[in-house]
């Protein structure tokens, strides 16, 4: 069965995020001067054949941790579009 | 003795550092990332480039390249690893050294010279240099940010190498090209036998390419090969 999921891996909070800082000035330089905070991450979305769905998750927590997200410098959530 | 330079699809800077270890009669021979047997290397190094177009984050698939549990398993046994630019990105991924590199301060990629000054000479890189010496040597990146959440234990174990200097040897902002936490350049490891640097010290060693500062690094790495850190 083919199960789908949507990963989102971000920045820790705290470490340097030169990609939303310049955007965050960019939004304040427009106008938009209450933006707090601004950051930048990236949206995997893995499709995975397994029996049924925690196999799936399972795996794909493994992907996470091996290879997609960087532990040192982000964090990730998976969410299910099965 | 024989370096081994390992070769990623992407690298492109094996024969810079190919052509200065030569210039001190250091034997290299390049690897493909394929190899799974480096038995016959005193030493490694993990040149510049694009390892795999850099696709997903700099570094992140190379750190799984067959070759890389040899380069694990060396560095275990205490051979001298030396990495730069993207063997820096490279080595932080594969758990080798510690933070990570990330864009630059102000989203430029960086290619000229710029200075650095050397923190340690506790280091492969730097075993024949002097602390407080200022080396000028080309920078030629996007993600040369460097981070730590632990910048406090990379800080006190002294393992920060080098930091982007003024030519004074002061550090500041202005000197401070990438905006990478507490101006670092170089690190290397708490066993003192891996070691990486962001800008490329190979490029500038010898004067007709602008600088020759460079070659100290170059030699301290083949001192480091010619007599390896104990097991």
């Amino acid at each position: 069965m083919t199960h789908r999921f949507r990963i989102t891996i971000e920045r820790k909070p705290g470490l340097s995020d030169p990609e939303g800082a310049t955007t965050r000035k960019a939004l304040i330089d427009l106008g938009f001067e209450d933006v707090e905070h601004v950051s930048f991450g990236r949206i995997v979305s893995v499709t995975i054949h397994a029996s049924d769905e925690a196999t799936a998750r399972s795996s794909v927590d493994e992907m996470c941790e091996k290879l997609l997200a960087n532990p040192v410098m982000e964090t990730y959530t998976v969410e299910s579009e099965s | 003795m024989s370096v081994a330079v390992v070769v990623f699809p992407g690298t492109n800077c094996e024969h810079d550092i190919v052509h200065a270890l030569d210039l001190i009669g250091v034997e290299t021979e390049l690897v493909w990332h394929t190899e799974t047997d480096l038995s016959g290397a005193d030493g490694v190094v993990l040149p510049g480039g694009f390892a795999h177009g850099d696709y997903l984050r700099t570094g992140a698939i190379a750190r799984f390249s067959p070759v890389m549990s040899e380069i694990d398993r060396l560095a275990a046994l205490g051979a001298p690893i030396l990495g730069i630019c993207n063997g820096f990105q490279i080595l932080c991924e594969a758990g080798l050294l510690p933070g990570a590199l990330v864009a630059n301060r102000d989203l430029k990629f960086i290619c000229r010279h710029i200075h650095v000054r050397v923190e340690s000479t506790d280091s492969i890189l730097t075993n024949r240099a002097e602390v407080g010496q200022v080396l000028r040597i080309p920078l030629n990146s996007y993600e040369g940010n460097y981070i730590a959440e632990a910048i406090d234990d990379v800080e006190n174990a002294d393992l920060v190498v080098a930091r982007y200097s003024n030519p004074d040897g002061s550090i500041d902002k202005q000197g401070n090209p990438n905006g990478s936490t507490n101006a670092i350049a170089a690190i290397t490891n708490e066993r003192r036998n891996v070691a990486a640097i962001m800008p490329h010290p190979e490029r500038a060693a010898e004067s007709i390419l602008g600088s020759s500062d460079g070659m100290v690094m170059i030699e301290s790495f083949a001192a480091s090969v010619t007599a390896p850190l104990s097991a």
